[in-house]
């Protein structure tokens, strides 16, 4: 275990270097905040039914999808891994005594914390100082803020376990790009990052739900906003459980069956 | 010109040579931005209209925008990987070779792929205009194609000076995505809805509003005022190439090798 949490911290570290990426990947996230937000706001201002989100819910959403984008997304991908796969290069890594999911697993994890580690304060700080309707607030009480944290947490587990499922996958298609592109979309679209779950119409909430993706985003951030409960929140932290255990043996397996037909790419 | 065509045939062997690879790719292409229109769909059945644009409104300037993307990436890409060239020292290459600078950086890359995000935006285009009862006449037409032309213009102009800052710096250069990316996802609502200075800024410093939205207007009728002005406004929106023609050429003068 060791062995792992050395990985973790030197990745870690090696994360928090890149300041001037993550200044510029702050700017960006803000615009991309503010459009949402006003986007949404005309769309509300439309209607006068109420929706299934209040519009203030949804921006505390939006402010959260944007600083805490790196642990959420599925497309935040390590070119290095792939290399090793396609180049063959993952020979040394099998001479490793250490397993090798666990070794991509540690690595995958401290990347996506150390980018969010740099971006999430400045945006949520800046978010929290903004006039009134773009105001990011706090949750209402403690104990929804505890539960925003555990379901963030288990939401993270969760999203670098499928991604270790989409690294896997190369080992069969050598080609990662256009099916990382498309599972990436169809992930992201189905964590409610494209259109918030709340807004979906009802058949397609059903499918949603019962996949893992909004798990981790989707749950977190609207059990911050106070738009998910404490009996849905801790029921909800069941089926993250469930969740991480079924995609750790899934991986596990699959990539014990793809290491023992693994074709070491020459040259 | 004729090198140009070179450029691009050699180019589309090459690409299709990895034949799997660039079809899966185009597919790809195909249903990113395929995705953020269902999510625009889903959100006109639950809302009626945004500022006052219903959905096959607002489709129709979502598919303009993304044509003008679809093809200034497939042609520009060269400007847009041009940091890396910097970085390796590539670019004194191109300086001693006698042709122009401009062209055998377009030249440098073509992204076939693109073809599909094209043609999605094609489909939304169709889809809008099937549903739309537009009074189609001549000016109409010649307006809609100037809308595409100057949107493919002006996101080539943006590609170079984003090329032209790495002559600079090459760090945090993806804030220029800013402008690209998220040009293109603003401008795919109607710039009404957006606060005073975001309309202001996409019109008339980046002016991605001369694309769709101004001209649309007129298309639409929206409009109540003088016809010919909105018809015209999509080449206003083109004279943006001229600056970023200037950026670039005073950019190279001051380039400094890496020289490795």
């Amino acid at each position: 275990m060791s062995a792992y949490i050395s990985l973790f911290k030197m990745r870690l570290m090696q994360g928090l270097q890149y300041q001037v990426a993550a200044f510029a990947g702050v700017l960006t996230q803000f615009f991309w905040g503010f459009m949402y937000i006003m986007i949404y706001q005309a769309f509300y201002q439309s209607t006068t039914n109420v929706q299934p989100i209040s519009l203030h819910q949804l921006i505390v959403v939006v402010w959260l999808q944007q600083s805490f984008l790196a642990l959420i997304m599925l497309w935040f991908r390590d070119n290095e891994i792939i290399s090793l796969i396609l180049k063959g290069d993952i020979a040394y890594e099998l001479c490793r005594p250490a397993d090798l999911y666990g070794f991509w697993y540690s690595r995958l994890i401290a990347q996506r914390l150390s980018s969010a580690l740099l971006r999430f304060v400045p945006i949520l700080l800046v978010a929290s100082l903004l006039p009134y309707p773009y105001r990011f607030s706090l949750p209402d009480n403690v104990i929804t803020f505890l539960l925003f944290l555990i379901t963030l947490f288990l939401g993270l587990i969760i999203v670098v376990a499928i991604s270790m499922l989409i690294y896997i996958s190369m080992f069969y298609t050598l080609s990662g790009v256009g099916s990382l592109l498309i599972f990436g979309v169809l992930g992201e679209f189905l964590s409610g990052l494209i259109i918030p779950v709340p807004l979906m119409p009802h058949s397609l909430k059903i499918i949603v739900y019962l996949l893992p993706f909004r798990y981790c985003s989707d749950l977190p951030f609207r059990i911050y906003a106070g738009n998910i409960g404490y009996h849905e929140a801790i029921l909800s932290i069941f089926a993250q459980i469930f969740w991480i255990i079924l995609l750790f043996l899934i991986g596990k397996l699959w990539i014990k069956k793809a290491l023992k037909r693994v074709v070491i790419q020459g040259g | 010109m004729k090198l140009y065509f070179k450029y691009l045939s050699i180019l589309l062997r090459s690409q299709m040579q990895y034949r799997t690879s660039f079809i899966l790719l185009s597919i790809g292409q195909f249903f990113v931005p395929f995705s953020i229109f269902i999510s625009m769909y889903l959100l006109f059945q639950r809302f009626d209209h945004i500022g006052g644009w219903n959905l096959y409104e607002v489709a129709l300037c979502y598919a303009i925008i993304h044509i003008g993307f679809s093809v200034s990436e497939c042609f520009a890409r060269g400007f847009d990987a041009f940091p890396s060239y910097v970085v390796k020292g590539e670019f004194d290459r191109i300086l001693v070779r006698p042709r122009s600078t401009v062209l055998q950086v377009l030249g440098a890359r073509f992204e076939f792929s693109r073809i599909g995000r094209f043609s999605q935006s094609i489909i939304v285009m169709i889809y809008a205009l099937i549903n739309l009862s537009i009074e189609w006449d001549f000016i109409k037409i010649i307006t809609l194609l100037f809308m595409i032309l100057s949107g493919v213009i002006i996101f080539t102009g943006v590609y170079m000076l984003g090329a032209t800052l790495s002559f600079w710096t090459i760090q945090g250069i993806e804030a220029i995505n800013i402008v690209t990316d998220g040009g293109r996802e603003m401008s795919q609502y109607p710039l009404t809805i957006y606060k005073d200075w975001v309309k202001k800024f996409f019109t008339f410093i980046i002016p991605f509003g001369t694309v769709n939205y101004l001209p649309l207007m007129y298309i639409l009728d929206k409009t109540n005022g003088n016809d010919y002005f909105y018809m015209v406004i999509p080449l206003f929106g083109m004279l943006f190439i001229i600056p970023s023609l200037m950026i670039w050429k005073f950019g190279v003068k001051h380039y400094k090798s890496t020289g490795s």
